[in-house]
């Protein structure tokens, strides 16, 4: 979920759409009293709709391009973070150029222990997942750090954009039919939300030898 | 290119570990944000008991506020337009010091201090005129109630903006440091949004 209110910005346009949406209501209780409760209802479910995320747009404000030697690359992997695929991809993409490398890892719960205790086994997971990681990266020779981040891989790659600006994310997930983020559409919305070229890996594990 | 990794996880850390944050929104930010949505739900309650107050009314909502009461529709939208100006203003203000310019910052604080007290003004005079007093009726006491919440709501806001402009003329804030602008714009803002809906729903439905 999007915070409207992120900054004084977003507050601002939050006046203009409350005005904008009192009048639409004025003018449909003036026709009909039931009319202005029923487009009541339908902003209330329309602004629902686009804070949970129904329109992503395309969110620039984090992005600045570099067409330098220096090549800024955000990798987001949770379980694949380990992938061979994902490894080789980032060795190739270090060819000829000073590769710098974030690699987050979501810290993925479950929706009940989020809401009834505590992420920290799931940020401990992650965390050994990323360290494991990061040494075979240096193995390749790639200047990577990572970090934790939120579980909801979107709001983590938000996140890092906004310390990190990458010229290029990488998604990393599991291969259709046994990943959740393709399930979700995350390779697609990140496409749609960030102006920053988005490659998606796909890390069989069951397959590759480690 | 150099062969070099680096964790946020340190594992030498000493003293009392980092707080874990699921996002890096900034925690000011963050609890302004709880604040907000807390007063939203204060603001809720008080709406819920005026649409009760409204539709238990026997003739509603062919006649509100039931007669010879009147509220008074053209000071409301001044004081509306008012205080949707201020937004800009404050708006103005901290898109100034974003850029480096602090006399717009200056100009922009002062002026929304001086049209947030224009409003509240207005609303005491209007309160003096308006004709019917919290003893005359249910619909009298949500009147006061609601628009009374609301105008502490600016006079907490014109406290906020008027410590920030007291800053800003100290010359305390730069484009890389504004929060202190920032986050009593957004409570501004706020404050902006819940009179549009109480003009809206007390004074034009």
């Amino acid at each position: 979920m999007k915070n409207p209110v992120r900054d004084e910005s977003s507050a601002f346009q939050v006046v203009w759409l409350t005005l904008g949406g009192a009048g639409l209501v004025v003018v449909a209780a003036w026709i009909e009293t039931w009319l202005g409760v029923i487009v009541f209802l339908l902003l209330v479910a329309a602004a629902l709709w686009t804070i949970r995320g129904g329109m992503r747009h395309r969110d620039q404000a984090h992005v600045v391009r570099d067409e330098g030697p220096t090549r800024r690359i955000l990798v987001v992997a949770n379980e694949t973070v380990a992938g061979g695929e994902l490894r080789d991809l980032l060795g190739k993409k270090a060819v000829g150029v000073d590769e710098h490398v974030l690699l987050v890892c979501p810290a993925l719960n479950s929706r009940l222990r989020t809401w009834t205790s505590d992420e920290d086994g799931a940020r401990a997971a992650a965390q050994a997942r990323l360290d494991a990681s990061l040494e075979r990266l240096v193995a390749l020779g790639v200047h990577a750090r990572g970090e934790i981040g939120d579980g909801d891989p979107l709001q983590a790659l938000e996140d890092a954009l906004r310390e990190f600006p990458a010229d290029e994310i990488v998604v990393s997930t599991h291969p259709p039919g046994r990943s959740h983020w393709l399930e979700q559409g995350v390779v697609e919305n990140a496409r749609l939300r960030f102006d920053v070229p988005v490659t998606h890996v796909v890390v069989d594990l069951e397959a590759t030898t480690l | 290119m150099s062969a070099h990794a680096e964790a946020v996880h340190d594992h030498g850390h000493h003293g009392p570990p980092p707080a874990n944050r699921s996002s890096r929104l900034d925690p000011t930010t963050l609890g302004m944000f709880l604040f907000i949505a807390s007063e939203a739900m204060l603001f809720g309650a008080f709406f819920t008991a005026y649409f009760f107050v409204r539709v238990v009314n026997p003739d509603a909502p062919s006649t509100w506020p039931p007669p010879p009461y009147e509220f008074p529709v053209f000071v409301a939208s001044v004081n509306t337009a008012i205080l949707v100006t201020s937004s800009f203003t404050i708006h103005w203000a901290t898109q100034s010091i974003k850029r480096g310019d602090r006399n717009g910052l200056r100009a922009g604080l002062v002026v929304t201090i001086l049209l947030g007290a224009a409003f509240l003004l207005t609303q005491a005079i209007e309160y003096a005129h308006v004709g019917f007093n919290t003893s005359d009726g249910a619909f009298a006491s949500v009147f006061f109630g609601l628009t009374g919440l609301h105008g502490a709501h600016v006079f907490v806001g014109l406290s906020l903006l008027t410590m920030a402009a007291v800053r800003a003329f100290k010359g305390h804030f730069s484009p890389d440091h504004f929060h202190g602008v920032e986050i009593p714009g957004i409570y501004w803002h706020f404050v902006d949004v819940m009179w549009i809906i109480v003009w809206a729903a007390v004074y034009l439905l």
